[in-house]
């Protein structure tokens, strides 16, 4: 069958099962709105303000259904306001596959009208990027980025689709549904000394990150702790894997980690690391990660593997697979011993009580409830983030959707309106703050269009919180440009945008806010003013260790 | 300082080199050279890569390298097993003072004369790395206007074979 390059990208992406688009028209994707406009039975696409929103909307629908986020945008400006989408989801693995549009190949390389060269500014960003430059290449370069996207270790891949390729026709094919490339092979072999490792262990711990939710390796890794008693911490981007309420959970690790995560780990003999890179804001200071223990580090990415804290033993698989493996070599196996311990370890940080005030642990505490276990929560970055992360009620990892190794204020906004539309949730909570609020709060229009239950609770500090924790911490209370003087009337805003707007001072206000706009069905905003002394505790300073930890 | 040589092949694709070097300036590699060259297989490139990094930035290297979606085979090469070659040309400034001296250092080095002109000569020397080292150390006392290196390019010795 002869079809044009649009046509031929409709069915790729009907070939992948692809029913939902995040994007933006734009002159050079004209051929493609067409065919999509043809199509809208078929494919439904959801224009956001700005091509930004696009991309985090494709990174949560990613994220919050386990498929492939697909967002479209045109050549130049469209194309580079993609860039910081596509780096949130690289940085945090999410597969994602982002078409450009560009100019005709005759006026490529001519700085012509909206040109750019995209493929060259998202080399260090996307896991693969290609350009189309023959009609005939178009279909399996789609299907092989729909592939590199999924495999492995997953993450965005971008394919840039001159104008005149649009148009071009050729014979199209159809071809079955693309599937992973198989993981990485492991032999049993490896593991002999591991599991000699865990049975022997006195203080051993689990720590996971992303890769275990990526693998849904939750209820292995859950076997896993029941078996062999072991307890358990994650990083931010494994936050719901376990249940919140599982007493071997021990929450989060590093930076704004609990007191029992961080003295467990810096006191355990051995450490089964899984799925996680180590990063900077968990292994704050990598020469010191861990000091007594035997580290065990279990990645799908072989590059992963010792590149930020040298470990012992290594295996280089799919979380899942390889812990069923483990599960049945290791022992069941008692620890009372050290149980016992790290209930010593357990310090609950002091919040505020009793008054009428809001606080932001009240706030997540409310949200918890009403949302029920249920709930989906997307923020966005800074000191509402690490509380959305240490005090909501988690039950499962797709319900947690944060930036967390780019760290991309703004990001918020969009990735909860992709995961609306992605799972139909109702409603989902946006949590976020004034500073990043601001960044693209134009996203409100989307959720005003296509009426989404998307309900935006900010945390108004009136201040870049995070960023003046650290200058009240480390920089004398020499408060440089955080405490931005803004006049922003938040309910009038939310309004103007055909929203529901609250704000609130007290926790009752708050919880019929929640209600209500729960109640609505609809997009919302509730302010929440809360004192912008308070700060994300506990914290261990940069490049610091659980000895370093400031807890008041 | 101890320089490894790693061999990559790659698929002859537009843009590989870019995505390599891309890589390795994101990363902070220490790449002293690098060479890209024809193959005997059309669809592939291979690459020459001399890094003075430790054994754990070389196994970054490695492991990082084999992510691109262009990779096809890579191996650190065994220097005592290999033959690595490096080709030399500079043009050295001389006069009838100092040229007899510069013909006999140069000789040593079996630098080949490529090009005579009235206040220069220009030599061409092929070798080892080291080698190249060394006799451009030894014209030290000379004035050299100009020069260029290609960076080291390598094979294993005996019946090995680098493929996909």
């Amino acid at each position: 069958m002869k079809l044009n390059g649009s046509e031929i990208l409709v069915k790729v992406l009907l070939e992948n099962e692809v029913d939902t688009v995040f994007g933006y028209p734009g002159g050079a994707v004209l051929n493609i709105y067409d065919a999509l406009y043809k199509n809208q039975d078929k494919i439904k696409h959801y224009t956001t303000a700005h091509e930004q929103g696009a991309s985090h909307a494709a990174d949560g629908y990613a994220r919050a259904t386990g498929k492939t986020g697909v967002v479209l945008a045109t050549s130049g400006p469209g194309a580079t306001n993609l860039v910081t989408g596509i780096a949130t989801a690289y940085m945090d693995s999410v597969p994602m596959v982002a078409i450009t549009g560009n100019v005709g190949i005759p006026l490529i390389g001519r700085d012509s009208f909206q040109e750019v060269y995209i493929t060259g500014i998202t080399l260090p960003i996307t896991k693969h990027n290609f350009v189309v430059r023959k009609i005939e290449d178009l279909a399996d370069t789609l299907r092989q980025a729909f592939k590199i996207a999924i495999s492995g270790r997953p993450g965005p891949v971008l394919v840039d689709i001159p104008k005149d390729i649009t148009a071009a026709v050729t014979e199209y094919e159809p071809h079955p549904k693309q599937i992973p490339e198989k993981n990485p092979v492991f032999k049993l072999t490896d593991f002999d000394e591991i599991v000699d490792v865990i049975n022997n262990a006195q203080k051993p711990v689990i720590f996971f990150g992303g890769g275990v939710k990526n693998s849904n390796a939750g209820k292995v890794i859950e076997r896993i702790i029941k078996k062999a008693d072991i307890p358990a911490t994650h990083t931010m981007m494994a936050s719901g894997v376990l249940r919140y309420d599982m007493p071997e959970n021990l929450g989060l690790l590093g930076m704004h980690g609990s007191v029992a995560a961080n003295k467990t780990v810096s006191q355990a003999d051995v450490v089964i690391a899984v799925g996680s890179r180590f990063s900077d804001r968990v292994a704050l200071a990598p020469s010191k990660f861990a000091p007594n223990a035997k580290l065990i580090q279990i990645d799908i990415d072989q590059s992963e593997i010792d590149k930020n804290v040298k470990t012992d033993y290594h295996i280089v698989g799919e979380a899942e697979e390889v812990l069923t493996k483990l599960e049945e070599r290791i022992n069941e196996n008692k620890h009372d011993d050290w149980f016992k311990q790290i209930n010593e370890f357990k310090k609950t940080i002091a919040y505020t009580e009793g008054d009428d005030k809001l606080h932001p642990k009240k706030v997540m505490d409310i949200i918890s409830e009403l949302a029920g276990e249920d709930g989906l929560y997307v923020t966005d970055v800074g000191q509402h983030q690490m509380w959305a992360a240490q005090y909501l009620h988690h039950v499962k990892a797709e319900n947690f959707l944060t930036s967390g190794g780019l760290g991309t204020m703004g990001y918020g906004y969009g990735a909860a309106i992709g995961a609306q539309i992605g799972t139909g949730r109702k409603p989902v909570f946006h949590i976020t703050g004034d500073g990043s609020f601001h960044m693209n709060m134009n996203e409100a229009c989307t959720a005003a269009s296509y009426n989404l239950p998307v309900i935006s609770v900010c945390l108004n500090n009136s201040a870049l919180g995070m960023v003046r924790q650290w200058q009240k911490m480390f920089y004398g209370k020499r408060y440089s440009q955080s405490e931005p003087d803004r006049k922003t009337n938040y309910v009038k805003v939310a309004e103007g945008f055909g929203l529901k707007g609250y704000s609130c001072k007290t926790e009752d206000e708050f919880r019929a806010a929640v209600e209500d706009a729960m109640k609505c069905g609809g997009p919302a905003w509730i302010e929440c003013i809360i004192d912008r002394e308070e700060n994300v505790l506990p914290m261990i300073p940069n490049g610091g260790t659980v000895d370093d930890m400031i807890c008041e | 300082m101890k320089k490894t040589y790693l061999s990559l092949l790659v698929d002859n694709h537009e843009g590989v080199l870019t995505r390599l070097s891309s890589l390795f300036v994101q990363r902070g590699f220490n790449i002293d050279s690098l060479t890209v060259s024809a193959t005997n297989d059309e669809t592939l490139s291979r690459v020459t890569i001399a890094t003075s990094g430790d054994e754990e930035e070389i196994k970054q290297i490695v492991n990082q390298t084999k992510k691109l979606f262009e990779y096809e085979g890579i191996f650190e090469i065994d220097p005592h097993d290999s033959l690595i070659r490096e080709l030399l040309l500079v043009k050295v400034a001389c006069d009838s003072s100092n040229r007899s001296d510069l013909l006999e250092i140069s000789g040593i080095y079996k630098a080949k004369i490529i090009d005579v002109s009235v206040g220069s000569i220009v030599f061409e020397v092929t070798g080892k790395p080291a080698k190249l080292d060394s006799y451009i150390e030894n014209l030290k006392d000379y004035c050299i206007l100009e020069m260029c290196r290609t960076g080291a390019t390598a094979l294993q010795r005996g019946d090995v074979k680098l493929s996909k």
